[in-house]
């Protein structure tokens, strides 16, 4: 379903099996079959011609290439397509944070956003915050000895969101203000835990930041 | 989410080229539209993706002093920017008490002057009559569970409220929408954009389907140091406002000079209290002239079953905000 490709190549076979009746090439090298273009041969009772468009994805420092559905979100190709499955999906509707990967560096909800929007951006998931040897992100470490979770599914959403948290203080306009924990815990509230793990992260998260 | 095709544009004539097709509609930020493709509320059968234009992503200054924000800039961006922080810092506090630190990542300025209503009605299909989503179909909400919904401005047709803060800060500091579309360009002052629903609840604002949203303009402010966004909500953080009130005061000593009081999450459009600014010239902030005001802004009120409550929580909060606004902010 998937490979990573050379840094410098296109995939051969992708780029021809792309390459039909229809086709509109865009700016940045993406392809997309226009589906208004092609009705003409189809009986009006069949089901029009599947939408599909083939994308780059760079996700912790390997390049990737799909051919997918446009309405493909970028958690589903994660989970789905590239099998990172780390990364979970709670709710999909950007209200539980359980999604929560870093795009250049930024936090955001990938339920909520389209894979295809993303072809030269720089994604980490949960599985790329360890070190090349494994050693844990720094934030990982103090959730596992702090107790910061209990079944463990938010946690992935939860780690992200607390580095990318610690980021954002350190190069924001608040650069070296101390954080009070009321405002730790509304920067964290995007990011729900139904089990009530809430004071343990809250601690972690206070660690990391004064630790950095 | 049903599929549609997909398109990125390269520049703002292109997008308003590619966007002119039937079905057609802008992604930028997507946290809005997505959600509420994936809810199958709209389904639109292409996106033009203008994420990535040049241009619209940058914060300028303007000749005259004020401040020139891109359609594209996210609204975590715009909270963080130095000089709104300190020239418009009702922004900045708007815009974090806004959504989640992901969706303000995510979510541009443009996007939320454009932001749909969350009036579950709307959103959940399960329902079958809104005339915001349905026109002609009736409405669920006006007889149903309306606890946080419209209490002024509203129809018989329609009681959603508009949710977003940013646009009761921006329409307290008096900024104006800059847009464009194959006719040429035109501005629209934030307090014209939005619409109340009468007898057309589809149409959320006065923007054209063949518009874009490139830029708003903030003119230079008098209010940096005396102004408030208050927010009351059912949790500490992350909620829609139950109220909310952008209070912004200029002061010489004890005496207000100038006033912009808004409301948020009471009516379509952020409710500006027109009343306030007479009211309030010339005059300290003792209680009667702080009640004044709240008066004047709640006096239209026509609450439903479950939302009376907002009535009076509208005027308390207008006094507290007013009353914080009135404290000397470091700049």
């Amino acid at each position: 379903m998937t490979k990573p490709i050379e840094p410098s190549g296109t995939s051969r076979r992708n780029f021809l099996q792309s390459a039909v009746a229809g086709a509109v090439t865009l700016p940045l090298g993406l392809r997309v079959h226009a589906s208004d273009a092609a009705p003409s041969a189809a009986p009006p009772s069949a089901a029009p011609a599947p939408l599909q468009a083939t994308l780059t994805l760079r996700v912790n420092g390997q390049t990737h290439e799909l051919s997918v559905e446009p309405r493909l979100t970028l958690l589903d190709a994660l989970r789905e397509h590239l099998g990172l499955t780390g990364t979970k999906k709670g709710c999909g509707r950007g209200q539980c944070g359980a999604c929560t990967v870093l795009v250049n560096g930024r936090r955001i909800n990938s339920c909520l956003t389209l894979a295809i929007m993303h072809p030269t951006d720089d994604i980490v998931t949960i599985e790329g915050l360890a070190d090349a040897e494994g050693g844990l992100h720094p934030i990982q470490s103090a959730f596992m000895r702090l107790d910061a979770f209990q079944c463990g599914f938010c946690t992935p959403g939860q780690i992200c969101s607390a580095v990318a948290l610690v980021d954002e203080h350190r190069h924001g306009p608040d650069n070296g203000r101390p954080m009070a924990d009321a405002e730790i815990r509304d920067r964290m509230s995007g990011n729900l835990c139904r089990c009530g793990a809430y004071p343990h992260i809250l601690t972690a998260v206070r660690e990391a930041l004064a630790h950095g | 989410m049903d599929n549609f095709s997909y398109a990125r544009a390269a520049d703002v004539d292109g997008a308003l080229r590619l966007v002119a097709a039937p079905g057609a509609q802008f992604i930028a930020g997507g946290t809005n539209l997505l959600d509420l493709m994936q809810g199958r509320v709209i389904s639109p059968t292409r996106l033009v993706d203008i994420s990535r234009l040049t241009g619209l992503a940058q914060i300028d200054e303007l000749p005259d002093g004020g401040l020139r924000i891109g359609a594209l800039v996210s609204n975590a961006a715009t909270a963080d920017h130095p000089r709104v922080r300190s020239a418009y810092p009702l922004l900045a506090e708007a815009l974090l008490a806004g959504a989640s630190p992901q969706l303000r990542n995510m979510a541009t300025v443009g996007g939320n002057l454009l932001q749909r209503t969350r009036c579950p009605y709307f959103y959940d299909l399960g329902f079958t009559r809104c005339n915001k989503r349905e026109p002609g179909s009736g409405c669920d909400a006006m007889d149903g569970f309306n606890r946080n919904l419209a209490i002024l401005g509203a129809s018989e047709q329609c009681i959603a409220t508009n949710p977003s803060d940013m646009n009761v800060a921006l329409a307290a500091l008096d900024a104006v929408v800059q847009i464009q579309s194959p006719r040429g360009s035109r501005q629209q002052p934030l307090r014209d954009f939005h619409r109340l629903p009468g007898d057309t609840p589809e149409r959320d604002t006065n923007l054209a389907a063949d518009e874009i949203i490139t830029a708003v303009d903030l003119p230079p402010s008098p209010f940096a140091r005396h102004s408030h966004y208050l927010k009351v909500r059912d949790r500490a953080s992350y909620a829609f406002a139950l109220v909310a009130v952008a209070a912004a005061l200029r002061m010489e000593g004890d005496l207000v000079r100038d006033a912009r009081v808004v409301l948020g999450g009471v009516a379509a459009k952020p409710w500006i209290i027109d009343a306030a600014p007479a009211l309030l010239e010339g005059k300290v902030l003792n209680a009667a002239n702080l009640e004044a005001v709240a008066e004047a802004g709640l006096r239209s009120a026509r609450p439903r079953a479950d939302n009376a409550f907002k009535v009076e929580l509208g005027k308390r909060a207008i006094v507290r905000a007013l009353t914080t606004a009135a404290r000397a902010r470091e700049v």
